[in-house]
Parts: structure tokens; C-alpha cells; sequence
């Protein structure tokens, strides 16, 4: 395993290489190597350490780590909070969608665009917001005369309180699956029903839910494994609470015990792994025979509310002004302020955590430079790669194309502390040829990244294909371009907005990472997502919130100007668009 | 040099079979059509021969040299053949001259000379005035003209074609089938024209191949398709064939014959080694049945009779228990009602060779 293998695909290298390995096959050579050093392998690795820690199977071993007491309170922990977070997110996501869909509700663009922010901001800092917001001197509810006694135990440090916010910041997820197949609901089917008298709530209990079991189901899978592996929730409710999950478990114990914990945080990431699996798979078989027939011309009308409609979108917007701008303007008060709970007047209000955090906090400016130069290498190698890959998959189909599929997919699905772990463990040893490790430097940080969000950037790209004509690439094909050629002149050009797109969702989604990194950072490369919760550990909860009020603005930014330039764009690859 | 030699085709898509036992022999120069119903394995038998697909059996040779068997895969490019796509894949990016001289671009070939030979073949098609535009802008028929100059300008010696005229209105496909054919003449080439339209295949082609559940059924000149069928598919695919049985088929020599059909007796045609049978299958064309005079031939009730201007499409029911149906078109004035009686002749008909 070398360094370059990080970095494989580039046209340039590719024509220098010996002639069997030139062109598609070469690309496919390149790309299984790719999948297979960054996804496969570590995982693989993660297995066998949990398993075989000395070489053999110890059933005794396994037995006596997952029995536990403490083991087992946090299985069950995650398995009630994940079960639960996705109940509240089914609801509140499918109840979005129908109104969203369905209702002539009006300013939907915006309240949409407000729906899916939260899903976009990095969980540590809705949780920090939502902190701040109920906290006995809460900047927002303290002026309202609503806020928590003093003394009185904060509400959200609690099982319900996880459960709570975990299903809001995943409402969004099952909101989009469930809109898009609402989307492809004919709406003959619905005229139908009103042809037989069949209205309001009765058509859509008996007709439209029905059709969008298939939506509501997949949109719960994506909320569970979301749910079961969101380390920035779990972590900055569960610890003070001390409601300890699987995920906060890892955390504390390789935080604690550092590689001679490995093996057995291994197994609990295994575990974990396990558990996520299994829930897909329940919520998958749960969803099957979900109807798939596709109507694109001629979606159902939107009906109108009646005398209903001032009502509904009053509660509509009122939910998005609590679960939005309660918890985000009381991050923005902490913020301007010197230190917590002091009242925000003319008096006390500070620009100081901002020109802290912007220039003068070393650690900050150096972690957010790490994290900025991670992200868009990042961006640079999956791009690039994921092009390659959406063409083989889309256009070369074969059990190798599908077996990389999965392997991407699985390692995006499994909670990113899972990869952690797989890396630490696969780069823990010197590299052979180079003789160091990169344990502890950023290139573990990268390799993780580029393994985890491989699935990111090709679902938009993937996207993108199913638009462009295969014969397209035939006939360039036909005209003698190689597979480099084509790739550059024919697919590239066709495919630019999917590209796009792919590039914000991974460049955002990278910068807010902390799972993965919270595992790998060291003194000598720090990121700029744990950072919320070491600055927040270390008592520093202004410029905590100060730091997360500027990523919440650095993301909202890429949103805009993606909306701006993202109009020639297919559906559904922007989630904040309608 | 640009024959075309397929030999015992076989492709397998997993485990179903799309292409069974193929064989053809198309000559330099020839316009050949394969027809058959949509999931035939019309369009796989084009991506075999373009080489987007690989063989699971058998052989494909171009001008004398192999390109396709199970185990050498010479891949498109290599193949110099041109391909115009059902939807003409035009880039959508590239203007219309962009998209003749890519092929041209990649070969390597310097600006200049490619430039006046795009101008050239541009001219040919007479889209020079519209170089610059993009496929956006162009009307079906130009697109089509577009995808045509790029097989010219790469000076392709066998063009195939996957049903280019499929996505279009009628009015333009008569003029769109033109252009084909003068592109055939002017350009001499090898032509293989996927279609499921049979008046398309018949209309442009030196010889049809029918095809049906991945096999040839029959390949020969049109007329032939027409008036000598080989089997009950191919009687039934084409020109609206009826299939019937006679009785006491007997052949008189020199290709004809005579059967009883429902009692009457029949003039038929036959093949050459056809021998006597008790009973046969014929087939004919609804242009073949007449009517005829009161108790002069076969007695039949009108089903339906649909005015087609020239003739009256006709559905009566004849035989013993009225249960065998037959098609005749009756010229037009006639005035039939459902239910009448009338008494009709066939004239004409053709027997089927004995499957083997």
C-alpha cells in the first residue's frame, strides 16, 4: 500500500501504463483498487480484529465484552434512541411532505428551504443551539419569562431529550424520500378516488399513503442508520447526561485507553455495524413491495386547504420557528456575548468570540484550514472518481460494478465512527515501502473521508447519468474516443450540474464531519468539526457557539449559490430545492 | 471490402437467451433490414455487430476480416463502421459541425483538413448554412442529416441504423426514408437497418430478415417475404397473411398447385419439391380473396365491414360451423351489412413448406 494508491486515477498516469491496462479496463483496475484500499479493506481489517484479536476466534472473549452490564445498557440505549428518533422523524418528515406536496400551501420554496437547512448543519451545533436555547439563561426564552429555573435539571440532557432531537434533525431525510415518491404517485389514481367521492383525509389515509409506503419506509431507513450514527447528538446530550449509547461508548473508552482498547472497541464498532444493518434490513422488508411506477407527466393537483389553510400554515411555520429559529438565535446570542448566561443588551453585546474565532484562537484558524484543505481534496479525488464510477455503473454493468456499489455504499451507511475505528486500526502499523504510520497525521483523516463519502458524490452523479442518452457514449465510442476522451468530451459536459452538486453535497458534508474525525484527530491535525465540542468540554461555550454560528453561515452560503447556479440542475439532486 | 458475414450468432443476457443460432451473408453495397417485434433481439443483434455487446457463440466478420468471436473482440472503434442512433445521439453540446468532425478530431487529423472535409460532407447533406447551430435547434429531419454526414465524414464503409425512423410522425418518415436511400446510393455503403415497421423494411431494403424470439426466420428479397413466406410467423408478420389449412393439395409442376378450401378448389403456388399432400397450410393476402357470385364459392357471413375509402375492409366467418375467419377487401362503392351472405373465391395463395 503505498501513498499514490490515495490517488490513483489520473488520465495522465493512466497512458503511461502498460497497454493491458490502458482504457476501461485499466479505469476498472483503478477503481477497484480505490474502493477496495479505502472501503474494503478497512473494513475487512475492523472485522478481523474483532473477531480474531490474537488470530483465533475467542467465542469466550465475545461473550464476556458484549455481557457486559455497561456494554449491554448502552446496546439497548441506542437500539430504544435510534428506534424512537426514527418514529418522531417518520412522522414529522411524512407529515412535511404531504403538506408540502400535496396542499396549496403558500411560501412552500422557503419553507422547504428552512425544512431541509437543519439537515445540512453539522449536529454538534444544533445540539450546542438547542443547548443554549433551554438553557436556564437562555438568551431567547429568558426574556419571554419561559426559561428553566436555575438548578432545575436541563431537559434536553436526557433519553427523551436525544430522542427528541435526533428525530427533528432526521425529519428532513425521511421528508425528501417521502416528497419523491409523492412525486410519482399518478394522479390518475388520485382522480380516481375522487371520482368515487373519496376526499381529504380519507384519499390520502386510503390512496396516497398507501402508494407512498415504498418513500416512507426507505425515508425511515435513511433516518435510523442516520439516527443509530449520529455522533455529534449522542455525544454532546448523552455524556453530561450520562445516557451512554455504543457510539459515545467507543469514544470514551479510545479517548480514555487510546490502541490498547482497539480490539474490543472494534468489536462494539462490529456491533454497532450489526445493529445498523439490521435495521435496514427490518425497515427494507417492512417497506417491500413498495409501488415504483414512474408518471412524470402529470403529477396529482395540489388541493387546497379551504378554511383550513391559514391554520395549517400557521402551525407549519410555527414548527419551523421553534425547531429552526429558536435553537439558531439563541446560538447567535451566546455568541455576541461574553460569557454564558449574561443577558444580550446594547451593553453586553461582543463581536469578540467572532474575531476570536475568525483570527486571534490559533487553534480554530488551524483546525479550520485542516479541515478546508481536507474538504476540497477531498472534493478533487471523489469527483473525479465518482464520474468514473457512475459510468461503469451505469453504462458497464456486472457483479464488479455492483460489488464497488455496495462497498461505497455500505461504508457511506455505517456511522462514520465505524470507519474511524477500521482506519485507525488498518493505519495504525507502519506502511510498508514508506515505513511510518499514518496514524495521527491528516492523511488518515483523508483516507477516511474519501471512503466515507465515496456513496455522496456518486448518488447526485448517478443521477446525472440516468439523464444523458447511452448512445451518446456510443457514438463517441463509435467516432474512436477512448474512455479518458469521452469521459472529458461527451459525459463531462453533459453531466456538469450533477457535478456540481455532487461537489457541494461532499464539500459540506465534509467540513460539518466530525464522527470520523473526532476518532483521528491529534495535536498535529485538528478539524474544525470536533472542535465545537472541545471548545464546549473545555468551558468555552461563547466561542463555541460562535464557531458554530459561522459554519451554520459558511453552509448556508454553498446552499444559496447552489440554488443560484444550480437551475439547469435534475430534480431532487439539490435536497433544499423544490 | 465491407460484406458482413455473421455465423451461428448466440448471445446470452444471464441466463436468457436474446440471440439463438444467426446467420447471415449480406453483400458489399447491400441495404439489409431486420424486422421483428419490439424484444425480438433485433437491437442486440445491431450492438453485436457494432461491438458494444460481446458474443456467446459464433462469429462476425467485416470485409473478409473476424471482429467478434466469444474469445476476440475487436471494440467499436476499431471496427470503422458508423452507427445512426435511434434518437441520432447528437452531443447536445457540440454544434453540428463539432459533432461531424469529432470522430475526425480524434483521429488526429489536422484542423484544416478537417475542417474542409466537414464543409464537404456538410454540403452533401445540404446543412452547410446550419454548421454552427446545435442539435437543439434542428428539426427531426435535419438531426437525421446531421447523424447521416457523421458516418460520411468518417467515411464509414457499413452503416447501421436502430430504427432511426421509429420516434417520428408519418408525414416525415416518407421523406426521412428518401434521404436513406439516396444516402445509400450516393454512398455505396453496406446499410443494416434495425426496424419493427414493415412497411419501412420492405420499402428500402434489398433483403428483409425476419425475426422472432432471437432467431432469423427468414431472409430474402421483399417480393419474396411477400408472396412465399416460409413459415406461419413470417405468413402472419407480413402484409396482413392469413394461414389456413387445405385439403388434397396437389402440385401440377412448375411451381403451382391446386387444394380444396372448404370444398372449393384453389389455384395455389408452391415450391418447387413440393410434394402431394392430404392436408397443407396455405397462406394469402386479403387481396387475394374475392367475391363472387351467389353459390360460385365459398359461403361466408359479414362480422364487420370498415370503410377504408378505396375498399371496404371486410371480417366474415365461413366454414361448416361459420367459426373460420378470413379478411377481404371489397372495392369500394359496395354497401355490405353484418350478417349478410355472400359467397367468396380465393385466387390466389401460397403453401407453406412442410416444417421440417
Amino acid at each position: 500500500m503505498s501513498l499514490a494508491s490515495t490517488n490513483p486515477k489520473r488520465p495522465s498516469g493512466a497512458l503511461r501504463l502498460p497497454s493491458a491496462l490502458r482504457g476501461e479496463r485499466g479505469l476498472l483496475i483503478a477503481l477497484v483498487l480505490f474502493v477496495g484500499a479505502l472501503s474494503i479493506l478497512p473494513l475487512g481489517r475492523l472485522a478481523y480484529a474483532a473477531l480474531f484479536p490474537k488470530g483465533d476466534f475467542d467465542a469466550g472473549r465475545i461473550i464476556d465484552i458484549l455481557g457486559n452490564r455497561r456494554i449491554l445498557e448502552a446496546t439497548l440505549n441506542t437500539i430504544y434512541i435510534s428506534v424512537a428518533a426514527t418514529l418522531v422523524a417518520t412522522v414529522v418528515g411524512t407529515m412535511a411532505a404531504l403538506l408540502t406536496t400535496l396542499s396549496d400551501m403558500r411560501a412552500r420554496t422557503l419553507w422547504i428551504f428552512g425544512f431541509v437547512l437543519p439537515l445540512m448543519i453539522p449536529p454538534q451545533v444544533t445540539a450546542l443551539a438547542w443547548i443554549q436555547a433551554f438553557s436556564p439563561a437562555s438568551p431567547v426564552l429568558g426574556p419571554l419569562g419561559l426559561a428553566l429555573a436555575p438548578g432545575m435539571r436541563h431537559p434536553l440532557y436526557s433519553m427523551g431529550g436525544i430522542i427528541f432531537l435526533l428525530g427533528l434533525y432526521n425529519a428532513p431525510l425521511v421528508f425528501l424520500s417521502v416528497r419523491a415518491s409523492l412525486y410519482r404517485v399518478p394522479s390518475s389514481v388520485v382522480e380516481a378516488a375522487q371520482a368515487q367521492g373519496a376526499r381529504g383525509f380519507a384519499l390520502t389515509r386510503d390512496i396516497i399513503l398507501p402508494l407512498a409506503r415504498g418513500g416512507i419506509f426507505a425515508g425511515a431507513a435513511l433516518a435510523f442508520v442516520s439516527s443509530i450514527g449520529n455522533f455529534g447528538i449522542q455525544a454532546m446530550l448523552g455524556i453530561p447526561a450520562r445516557v451512554s449509547t455504543l457510539i459515545t461508548l467507543i469514544y470514551q473508552r479510545l479517548n480514555s485507553y487510546g490502541p490498547s482498547a482497539l480490539n474490543d472497541m472494534a468489536l462494539l464498532a462490529l456491533l454497532l455495524a450489526v445493529l445498523t444493518v439490521i435495521g435496514m434490513t427490518i425497515t427494507a422488508w417492512l417497506g417491500r413491495r413498495g409501488d415504483s411506477r414512474v408518471d412524470t407527466t402529470r403529477r396529482p393537483a395540489r388541493r387546497s386547504l379551504g378554511r383550513w389553510r391559514l391554520p395549517v400554515e400557521g402551525a407549519a411555520w410555527l414548527y419551523l420557528a421553534i425547531c429552526l429559529a429558536l435553537p439558531l438565535s439563541a446560538l447567535l446570542c451566546t455568541a455576541l456575548v461574553r460569557g454564558v448566561g449574561q443577558p444580550l443588551t446594547l451593553d453586553t453585546v461582543t463581536f469578540e468570540n467572532f474575531a476570536n474565532a475568525l483570527f486571534h484562537h490559533e487553534g480554530i484558524r488551524e483546525a479550520f484550514g485542516t479541515s478546508m484543505m481536507l474538504t476540497l481534496g477531498t472534493v478533487a479525488v471523489l469527483i473525479p472518481v465518482a464520474v468514473a464510477l457512475g459510468y461503469v455503473l451505469s453504462w458497464r454493468p456486472g457483479w464488479i460494478a455492483k460489488a464497488l456499489n455496495i462497498a461505497s455504499e455500505l461504508a457511506y451507511a455505517l456511522p462514520g465512527i465505524i470507519i474511524g475505528v477500521a482506519m485507525i486500526l488498518f493505519f495504525l502499523r507502519p506502511l510498508p515501502f514508506i515505513g511510518t504510520a499514518l496514524y495521527g497525521t491528516i492523511w488518515v483523516i483523508f483516507a477516511a473521508y474519501l471512503s466515507n463519502f465515496l456513496a455522496l458524490a456518486l448518488r447526485p452523479i448517478l443521477g446525472g447519468y440516468a439523464q444523458i442518452e447511452r448512445s451518446l457514449d456510443d457514438a463517441a465510442q463509435l467516432a474512436g474516443a477512448g474512455i479518458f476522451a469521452r469521459l472529458r468530451d461527451v459525459v463531462l459536459p453533459s453531466l456538469a450540474p450533477s457535478v456540481m452538486a455532487a461537489a457541494i453535497l461532499v464539500f459540506i458534508t465534509a467540513v460539518n464531519e466530525i464522527q470520523t474525525s473526532v476518532l483521528l484527530v491529534s495535536s498535529r491535525a485538528q478539524t474544525i468539526g470536533p472542535m465545537i465540542i472541545f471548545l464546549e468540554e473545555a468551558g468555552s461555550a461563547t466561542l463555541a457557539a460562535a464557531v458554530g454560528c459561522l459554519m451554520v453561515a459558511l453552509v448556508l452560503t454553498l446552499m444559496i449559490l447552489s440554488l443560484i447556479f444550480g437551475k439547469r440542475l435534475p430534480e431532487g439532486v439539490l435536497p433544499w430545492r423544490d | 471490402m465491407s460484406d458482413i458475414r455473421l455465423d451461428t450468432l448466440g448471445k446470452n443476457f444471464g441466463s436468457t437467451r436474446v440471440l439463438q443460432d444467426v446467420s447471415m451473408s449480406i453483400e458489399a453495397g447491400e441495404f439489409v433490414a431486420v424486422l421483428g417485434p419490439s424484444g425480438c433481439g433485433k437491437t442486440t443483434l445491431l450492438r453485436c455487430l457494432a461491438g458494444f455487446e460481446r458474443l456467446t457463440e459464433g462469429s462476425i466478420a467485416i470485409g473478409g476480416s473476424t471482429v467478434s468471436t466469444p474469445k476476440r473482440h475487436t471494440p467499436p472503434e476499431d471496427r470503422g463502421i458508423g452507427v445512426v442512433f435511434q434518437n441520432y445521439a447528437l452531443w447536445p453540446h457540440m454544434t453540428v459541425a463539432q459533432n461531424v468532425s469529432y470522430g475526425l478530431k480524434i483521429a488526429g487529423i489536422a484542423k484544416s483538413d478537417r475542417d474542409a472535409r466537414v464543409a464537404k460532407v456538410l454540403d452533401t447533406v445540404e446543412l452547410g448554412p446550419l454548421a454552427n447551430r446545435r442539435p437543439a435547434d434542428l428539426s427531426g429531419g435535419q438531426r437525421q442529416r446531421v447523424a447521416l454526414a457523421r458516418c460520411l465524414a468518417m467515411e464509414s464503409r457499413v452503416v447501421l441504423l436502430d430504427e432511426p425512423l421509429a420516434n417520428l410522425d408519418v408525414h416525415l418518415r416518407g421523406t426521412l426514408e428518401e434521404e436513406f436511400a439516396r444516402f445509400h446510393k450516393r454512398s455505396g455503403a453496406t446499410m443494416f437497418y434495425i426496424t419493427h415497421d414493415q412497411s419501412e423494411a420492405l420499402a428500402l431494403a434489398d433483403r428483409v430478415a425476419v425475426m422472432d424470439k432471437g432467431r432469423i426466420l427468414q431472409f430474402a428479397a421483399p417480393r419474396q417475404l411477400y408472396a412465399e413466406p416460409a413459415n406461419e410467423t413470417v405468413a402472419g408478420f407480413i402484409g396482413e397473411g392469413t394461414v389456413t389449412g387445405v385439403r388434397n393439395l396437389c402440385p401440377m409442376g412448375g411451381g403451382r398447385a391446386q387444394g380444396e378450401l372448404l370444398g372449393h378448389i384453389a389455384p395455389l403456388r408452391c415450391a418447387a419439391n413440393q410434394t402431394a399432400l392430404p392436408r397443407a397450410r396455405i397462406t394469402f393476402h386479403p387481396g387475394d380473396l374475392h367475391m363472387v357470385p351467389d353459390q360460385h364459392g365459398i359461403e361466408a357471413h359479414v362480422i364487420r365491414a370498415t370503410y377504408r375509402g378505396a375498399f371496404l375492409r371486410t371480417e366474415v366467418m365461413a366454414g361448416p360451423n361459420a367459426d373460420i375467419p378470413f379478411t377481404l377487401n371489397i372495392p369500394a362503392p359496395a354497401s355490405l351489412t353484418q350478417g349478410q351472405r355472400i359467397s367468396i373465391a380465393l385466387r390466389d395463395g401460397w403453401v407453406l413448406p412442410e416444417a421440417a
